[in-house]
């Protein structure tokens, strides 16, 4: 992975510094508490319900088993020994106290890591595809991308105030496990028509309140232009996105009332001007690039005596295999999903005794690496496929193994109204109950891949309308409502959720669930996954059998 | 009034007249956007020193016919969580090539000085009763950046080494 050099080092050293002066600063009573606000925020530091929550970035979601233990000591010594990680490949603490906050962001520095811009009106943590590097889906890694973005948008003068967040995803691979058509801009590696490989350039997706599925402005961007161009697009926005509105001021508003070929226009004259002197050189591309590929692999048989047998003879075995772990690049290896899903728990959550535990389960098996994916789990990307068996044992110890990767009980949930100041509703209870249902694994495999979303709020932190059933919180009269929408997708066919009906109360929401289900059982044809079904025989089915009695 | 001017506690010289004054010669006077676009061409022949006081909102590029006469463009900046003022300096610099004193003045924190400085911002002007000495220190926070800039021709990785 990426290592920094004494440069890197000085800038997120010279950040967390300024954090603490700011912070003295603060609490000297030198900055009002609205002049504090974004400096914080740009810190990763938001004041919730209970405490302070500090979001830190992990860029594209790729960690050292070092950066892990770091994760750990500070769940341990500044919070109450866990952290919470996001959609955006972030990790969330809960109980920071702000005085500690600066103590936080040395420690952070100390192992190559930050918060920096992982909340306010700026550019974030850039995301990718938590494969990227093995996949055998894959033209190119988007990592060493991600990287450059990175560095470009770290305390980019120009573009720390922005009319709102601004989201950037890149994706390298035929299926976009990246979101990258809901992203303030989507990147996704193609190759033209000559066979050179650069940039498709999405523009304008977003979830939340307006949620809305990108626009190509840009069939093919060359790789040297990556820069520039995503400077043109962030000036256009920082000039002409709606400021009066915080509910539209998302580039995506932008796009939608100049018009898509307008906006384009806009941007391209914009680049016109900007595009030589910002060049992106090759041999700025070939030395990130040479951090992504230290990988030894390894020449391993496809199969394993020891591996086929245990499938044969452990069903629990088996369904792990199956569930949770995917092909990789390189044969005799797989890459490994560890489930934060275990059912009746938090998702995404995960205790300092666990995260102390990957860190040393990453070193023996996957070179010391851990991915965090969008959807809230972890990966370990190289793993001799020889040692599934053992892997699995250790894994299922430390309530690890669940099973459950991609299936109904892998939600995504943000932290709703136990935790956040924003939300109108829980989510995490609403997503135990629904883990409940599957007491019996069975009936779990048996539905397939679903994704199931779940938002406290409009606001969308869970993805609601990108779940192919989307669960969203309302606030009905003081009381807990959630309304259901099925079909969404962030995929490569992504796809909005189309509402279900009214929405129903919160100890309904379960015996729904069991209802969508059985009709999902019913109405399917063959090998037909949950979306495939939705999208062949449209929601009326499921909305008849829903509120058939009311 | 005191001002930071080239990271320097100087006085300023520059009055700010509202749009029924009129230039007086010898003078160094600033003026909004709209009463430089709407000056005679006699007012223009008057010998003083002319700048312009921009808003958020206002097309920078706007500008382009004036860039020679005038000697001072003011950001007027308000709120401070505006950032298009950002990318007017910008743009004044490396797109109008203008090459006087851009200021920023009205509402911005001391944790924006060294934003805006990167970006050729070259003067701030703060409310009366600011302790300047310690806005200075905004411009020593950070001793490596990432991107080209005003202050830094060239982007850190033609600089790694």
């Amino acid at each position: 992975m990426y290592q920094y050099d004494h440069h890197d080092q000085t800038i997120v050293n010279e950040r967390a510094a300024q954090f603490r002066d700011q912070t003295r600063r603060f609490l000297a009573g030198e900055l009002t508490e609205d002049q504090y606000r974004p400096l914080r925020l740009m810190n990763g530091l938001y004041i919730q319900r209970h405490a302070p929550m500090l979001r830190v970035a992990i860029p594209y979601g790729l960690l050292s088993s070092t950066q892990m233990r770091m994760f750990a000591h500070i769940a341990r010594t500044f919070d109450r020994g866990y952290g919470h990680f996001t959609t955006r490949q972030n990790i969330q603490y809960n109980w920071p106290q702000l005085e500690q906050v600066p103590d936080i962001l040395d420690c952070l520095a100390s192992v190559q890591m930050h918060a920096i811009q992982t909340s306010g009106n700026c550019i974030r943590n850039t995301t990718s595809d938590h494969l990227a590097g093995v996949a055998a889906d894959e033209l190119e890694d988007p990592r060493p991308y991600c990287e450059i973005i990175r560095q470009w948008s770290t305390l980019h003068p120009e573009f720390a105030f922005l009319p709102r967040k601004f989201k950037i995803a890149v994706s390298g691979a035929e299926r976009d496990r990246a979101a990258t058509q809901v992203h303030d801009i989507g990147l996704q590696l193609v190759k033209n028509a000559e066979g050179r490989v650069g940039f498709e350039v999405l523009v304008g997706g977003g979830l939340g309140r307006t949620p809305i599925i990108g626009v190509v402005i840009r069939p093919f961007l060359e790789k040297e232009d990556l820069i520039s161009y995503l400077e043109a697009i962030l000036r256009v926005y920082n000039q002409l996105g709606r400021r009066d509105n915080k509910y539209k001021a998302r580039i995506k508003i932008l796009v939608k009332e100049t018009g898509a070929e307008a906006f384009t226009r806009l941007v391209e004259e914009e680049w016109g001007l900007i595009r030589s002197s910002l060049k992106l050189d090759a041999q700025e591309i070939e030395r990130v690039s040479k951090d992504f590929k230290t990988r030894q692999y390894a020449k391993l048989p496809a199969t394993n005596a020891q591996v086929e047998s245990l499938l044969t003879s452990d069903k629990e075995f088996a369904a792990w295999h199956r569930r949770n772990t995917v092909d990789h690049k390189s044969t005799g290896y797989r890459a490994v999903f560890i489930s934060l899903k275990p059912h009746g728990k938090a998702p995404g959550d995960m205790t300092d005794t666990q995260m102390d535990a990957i860190a040393e389960i990453a070193d023996r098996y996957s070179f010391g690496e851990i991915r965090v994916t969008h959807t809230q789990n972890l990966v370990l990307a190289d793993v001799e496929a020889q040692k599934l068996p053992e892997l699995w044992r250790e894994l299922a110890s430390l309530e690890l193994a669940t099973a459950n990767v991609g299936t109904a009980t892998d939600m995504i949930t943000c932290p709703g109204l136990d935790f956040c100041s924003l939300a109108n509703a829980a989510s995490i209870p609403v997503a135990n109950g629904i883990q409940s249902l599957f007491e019996d694994m069975d009936y779990l495999y048996d539905l397939g891949e679903i994704r199931i979303n779940i938002s406290g709020c409009m606001n969308g932190c869970g993805h609601h309308t990108v779940g192919h059933i989307g669960i969203l919180g309302v606030d009905k009269k003081g009381e807990e409502w959630y309304q259901i929408t099925l079909g969404g997708s962030s995929a490569n066919e992504a796809s909005l959720g189309e509402r279900l009906g009214p929405s129903v109360a919160r100890d309904e929401v379960t015996g729904v669930m069991e209802k969508i289900f059985l009709t999902f059982k019913e109405l399917r044809e063959g090998e037909e996954s949950f979306l495939e079904t939705v999208r062949r025989t449209g929601i009326e089915p499921f909305q008849e059998r829903v509120y058939e009695n009311h | 009034m005191k001002i930071i001017k080239s990271g320097h506690v100087v006085e300023d010289q520059w009055v700010h007249l509202d749009d029924e004054s009129t230039l007086q010669p010898g003078t160094m006077a600033t003026v909004s956007l709209d009463r430089l676009e709407a000056l005679t061409d006699e007012e223009r022949q008057i010998p003083t020193s002319l700048g312009v006081r921009i808003r958020p909102g206002e097309d920078v590029n706007r500008l382009n016919n004036h860039i020679k006469r005038i000697t001072l463009v003011v950001l007027a900046m308000n709120p401070f969580t505006d950032g298009r003022s950002f990318s007017q300096a910008r743009i004044l610099r490396e797109q109008l090539g203008f090459q006087g004193e851009i200021r920023a003045s009205g509402d911005f924190l001391r944790d924006q000085m060294y934003y805006l400085h990167r970006l050729g911002v070259d003067s701030f002007e703060f409310a009366e009763g600011t302790d300047l000495n310690d806005r200075l220190k905004a411009f020593t926070e950070f001793t490596v950046t990432y991107q080209a800039a005003q202050d830094e021709p060239q982007p850190l990785f033609r600089r790694r080494g």
